[in-house]
């Protein structure tokens, strides 16, 4: 701000005006005395502001875990996000569910960070900084949120054709209302009467990129679909979880996530009903 | 107006202007050398970095044997070309070429050398450069410093011919000085190479 | 010494047919034709970086749009940013480079002159081959694809897995040769002004520009070179089946990262100490007084060339490097800002108690000196780690770099433009559109990049080609995206002026502008051999005391 102000008044004050003489003004070299103020002044403001920095970095880097922190496992792919609880058995993918943490007795939530192929980056901007997910460079964040809600972020380091669509949801629930959800998560896939979708999906293509707990299908390339009903939306926040938006996913990726890595499963209109169908039971 | 300023050159002190400047060959060379030390680094750091890390494969320790009598050769040949380019200072072009030729000739043994070594590391011990981490990084590094001692040799050769047709006088020796100090380059390099991959990789 | 000038045998420009014009030009060595082309070579893609920024803008302008797929989105943010910094920044400040050090050191031509084209035809080939990857890199027999990696490339993306094709492979062939284009004119540079400066001008007397285009390059033969390697090693893992950043085998993508921000960073000073050469020579000349603290300036301009090659992991603080790695990057990284902060200083000190004249060349340096340091204050915000974690990689990141390139690099540029364009061609231009010109871009300039570090802040991560609405970033894209237009009016103002006033300026004589520096004691423009007799120079204003001999600058210095 002052060297702002200093700049301003030099550009007005010293101006050639219309009545000017045509002298040369006094010329001026230098002088060691401010050049050597306003060196030293830089350097203490550089060295307070550092020592503030190398504080917090401290903080947010060492930060102690405590014993109750949830345990998450991130896994980046082009272009979804995996997810794993290992001490929970939970395996989901996209929507990340966290409970909320008390200021005096926190229950922050500690992720690991992994990749499956490119580097990626998870930002939620309201919950934390940024940290890249690489391979071969296994990375670790915490996040500790004080209200319950949705937090929206994107991947935040470009991986590829579908980077923009690679979205993050948060949800930080209640602390019952999380281990509902985890309780819902860890079961297998709802046993309903074997249905033609469910066919269809088992001897298909399918089951080669995607896992429903319980059943013949134990594909790793894709989200796992066990619970994918629980889900608001699908293909990583490109589109809501609608039957018809499903439908149209599998029938053509390319039109809502174009450069996605699932084919287009040429699935006959039939089939396709009976799979979203399927697809749809799914809680 | 510039004719005027160009036709009265400023006045001088009294004194002598004695105005001395570096030799733009030698700037030209040394700042070329400190380009390529820039990218050897590079090499050099990925090697370092990578020591250890392959996940399979043949390790430094089982197949690699200090060339310790090439290295004799590449580094005596500092030595020769040194020589040489004294020679040529004192007007000997004869002694010159002799001495300028034992450097080529060392220059080449050396390079025999390391293609006798990555001959039996292929087809002996199976390193390659897509092996693992370690062949990458040693043929990348190796071969990097082998193709800065064919581009050495390749200009030794051609002062060579101009040698041999009498093309190369005194006037010329400060050029040659230019070119020799390229190849004590090398020859640092090979130091570093050296130590890097032979002493502290194994 | 009588004033009897001798009789130069004339090269009329009438008996020179087309062909041969042409033969001159592609065959030349001397160093102000290599200027010229060089820097009409960059204006030329400045024009297509341009129009791909546009484009992207207009993608980005509201969310969901389809101006363009995603594929070409990605192959734009590529291109722009690699065509901007390789084949307009870095040609045009070579350019002006060849051109100026010669004559502002009294010498004739470069050390190197033959080295001096090579240069130029294998950074022009260079940009060459980064847009024949349109046409050529599915094969021949289809139509090609631009690089899609972004500019910096992070592997394993370059890896053959996930970038199949030749579009990568253009984009690394194209920086291989156009780095030892610059690796030529660096050598050049350091040889020249070593080497070639005419009597009484020692390094002490050396005009700043010359100086910090010494250090620039000093700093190319240092940075350009770990990016020359970085791409060997790229190759080699595309082509050979090499390791180096695969990290299936063992190896590491981070490493990737250091090498080309070991190039990156110390490339952003390669690109801004011309600039601060331009704005050292025009704001003393603007402001009728010498520049405030030479020795500190030339002090100052070391200490950021040392500095600079410390600081590049601030581009890789959410990589997950230890605390203590990160914290010492901070403190390089702050450390820089206080060199940098004393040349602010001393450019504001040689404005106070002068007589500034506002012609086209001074408007544009001021706004410089403005905009620079808004873009020095963002840049140390982010050189705090934690602040970083938060912004990195997000639009504030975008708006922090185009700040300091347009708003400093390029705002600089054009002032040099205006001010040697008379010495290049003996014409001046309208100042009236140059008026024109600068209002307009800096109008621009602010819609743009000023609004373009909310969405970042707000959370909107760059190299996205369409975004969520009710994130919040829809009216700032919006505004941002206008900005655009108004700068593209200006550029088009310019090159106007440019090509208006070659033709019609009125003839402007050797020193327009009443300077003090070699080049404008000769001809505009100056003959082939530069100078009649080679200057002695006593001074580091050899016409200040030639002009004004009761008071020269050599009894004071």
């Amino acid at each position: 701000m002052v060297v702002f102000a200093l700049l301003l008044y030099s550009v007005v004050k010293f101006r050639k005006r219309k009545n000017d003489d045509g002298r040369e003004p006094p010329q001026v070299y230098g002088s060691n005395q401010v050049e050597l103020a306003w060196t030293i002044i830089p350097i203490l403001i550089v060295v307070a502001l550092f020592m503030a920095t190398a504080r917090v970095i401290a903080s947010v880097q060492k930060a102690a875990r405590p014993d109750n922190a949830i345990e998450v496992v991130a896994i980046g792919h082009q272009f979804w996000w995996e997810y794993r609880y290992p001490e929970l058995g939970v395996v989901t993918a996209n929507e990340l569910h966290v409970p909320v943490s008390d200021a005096n007795h926190p229950t922050p939530t500690f992720i690991k960070l992994l990749s499956a192929d490119t580097d990626h980056s998870f930002w939620i901007p309201r919950l934390g900084g940024k940290t890249d997910l690489i391979p071969n460079h296994p990375n670790s964040m915490w996040i500790d949120p004080h209200e319950a809600g949705i937090y929206l972020g994107q991947c935040a380091q470009y991986c590829g054709t579908q980077h923009a669509k690679m979205l993050l949801r948060v949800y930080v629930q209640s602390r019952a209302d999380f281990n509902r959800w985890a309780q819902e998560q860890r079961q297998p896939a709802t046993v309903s009467a074997a249905s033609q979708g469910q066919q269809i999906f088992e001897t298909t293509a399918c089951i080669n990129c995607h896992t429903v707990a319980g059943k013949v299908a134990t594909g790793h390339f894709g989200p796992d679909l066990t619970h994918l009903m629980s889900r608001d939306t699908i293909a990583a926040g490109a589109a809501t979880n609608t039957p018809e938006n499903l439908r149209q996913w599998i029938l053509n990726p390319d039109a809502i996530k174009p450069g996605s890595l699932m084919p287009a499963m040429q699935l006959s209109d039939q089939d396709l009903d009976a799979l979203t169908a399927y697809l749809e039971t799914l809680r | 107006m510039s004719a005027t300023l160009n036709a009265t050159p400023l006045s001088l002190p009294a004194r002598e202007l004695q105005w001395k400047l570096p030799a733009r060959g030698q700037v030209a060379m040394y700042s070329l050398i400190c380009a390529e030390a820039a990218i050897f680094a590079i090499f050099v750091v990925a090697y370092l970095f990578y020591i250890g890390k392959s996940l399979s494969g043949p390790t430094p320790s089982e197949v690699l044997s200090p060339p310790i009598f090439f290295t004799v050769c590449l580094l005596s040949s500092s030595l020769t070309i040194h020589f040489a380019a004294k020679r040529l200072r004192s007007g000997q072009v004869r002694g010159f070429g002799a001495w300028w030729l034992s450097t080529i000739i060392l220059g080449a043994i050396f390079l025999y050398g390391t293609a006798s070594e990555w001959h039996r590391l292929i087809y002996q011990d199976s390193l390659t450069i897509t092996t693992n981490l370690f062949g990458t990084t040693y043929y990348s590094l190796v071969g990097l410093h082998g193709f800065h001692v064919v581009v050495g040799l390749l200009a030794l050769t051609t002062v060579m011919v101009f040698t041999v047709f009498g093309t190369v006088k005194q006037e010329h020796a400060a050029r040659i000085e230019v070119l020799s100090l390229y190849w004590h380059f090398v020859d640092a390099v090979w130091i570093v190479v050296f130590t890097v991959v032979y002493v502290i990789g194994r | 010494m009588s004033t009897e000038t001798i009789a130069w045998p004339s090269t009329t420009e009438s008996s020179s047919s087309f062909v041969e014009k042409l033969h001159e030009w592609v065959t030349t060595v001397d160093h102000k034709r290599l200027g010229i082309l060089y820097i009409a070579y960059a204006l030329v893609f400045l024009l297509i970086g341009g129009i791909e920024a546009t484009i992207i803008r207009i993608q980005l302008i509201r969310p969901h749009n389809d101006f363009v797929s995603p594929q070409v989105f990605n192959r734009l943010f590529t291109m722009h940013g690699t065509t901007m910094i390789f084949f307009v920044v870095m040609p045009v400040l070579f350019g002006f480079a060849n051109y100026l050090i010669p004559l502002m050191i009294g010498a004739r031509d470069m050390a190197f002159p033959r080295l001096n084209a090579f240069s130029f035809w294998m950074t022009a080939f260079g940009g060459l081959l980064l847009y024949f990857s349109l046409v050529g890199a599915n094969g021949l027999y289809g139509a090609g694809n631009a690089p899609d990696v972004g500019w910096f490339a992070y592997a394993p993306l370059t890896s053959q897995t996930f970038s199949v094709g030749h579009s990568t492979d253009f984009w690394i062939l194209a920086l291989l040769v156009s780095g030892f284009g610059s690796i030529g004119t660096a050598i050049n540079i350091i040889a020249t002004t070593l080497c070639m400066r005419c009597p009484g001008m020692t390094l002490a007397k050396l005009p700043l520009f010359a100086w910090l285009n010494l250090v620039m390059a000093g700093l190319v033969i240092l940075a350009v070179s770990p990016l020359t390697a970085a791409q060997i090693m790229l190759l080699v893992d595309r082509y050979l089946g090499g390791h180096f950043f695969d990290t299936q085998a063992g190896g590491s993508a981070v490493i990737w990262m250091h090498f080309f921000w070991v190039f990156g960073h110390p490339e952003v000073y390669i690109l801004v100490l011309p600039a601060f050469a331009f704005a050292s020579e025009i704001i003393p000349v603007f402001s009728r007084k010498p520049i405030f603290g030479y020795p500190v300036m030339v002090g100052a301009t070391i200490a950021i060339g040392f500095i600079s090659m410390s600081v590049w992991a601030h581009h890789m603080f959410t990589v997950g490097m230890s605390a203590a790695a990160n914290t010492f990057f901070v403190i390089s990284t702050m450390a820089i800002a206080v060199p940098t902060g004393i040349k602010i200083f001393n450019w504001l000190a040689t404005m106070w108690g002068g007589k500034i004249e506002f012609k086209t060349p001074m408007l544009f340096c001021i706004a410089f000196l403005f905009q620079f340091l808004i873009a020095g204050l963002t840049g140390i915000m982010q050189g705090a780690a934690p602040f970083d974690w938060h912004l990195g990689n997000s639009y504030f990141v975008v708006a922090h770099f185009h700040y300091v390139i347009v708003g400093g690099i390029l705002f600089c540029l054009f002032g040099a433009f205006y001010y040697w364009f008379p010495k290049m061609t003996g014409k001046m231009y309208s100042e009236t559109l140059g008026r024109l010109h600068f209002w307009l871009f800096i109008i621009g300039f602010h819609l743009t990049f000023d609004f373009m570090h909310i969405p970042g802040l707000l959370g909107m991560p760059r190299r996205i080609y369409t975004y969520e609405p009710g994130r919040g970033w829809d009216t700032w894209n919006l505004i941002v995206t206008i900005g655009v237009f108004f700068q593209a009016a200006g550029i088009l103002v310019f090159l106007g002026n440019l090509i208006w006033s070659y033709f019609r300026g009125k003839p402007a004589g050797d020193d327009p502008w009443d300077a003090w520096t070699l080049e404008w004691s000769t001809n505009s423009p100056p003959p082939a051999y530069n100078f009649y007799t080679v200057p002695t120079v006593q001074s580091r204003r050899p016409l200040w005391d030639l002009k004004h001999p009761d008071d020269p600058d050599w009894k004071y210095e």
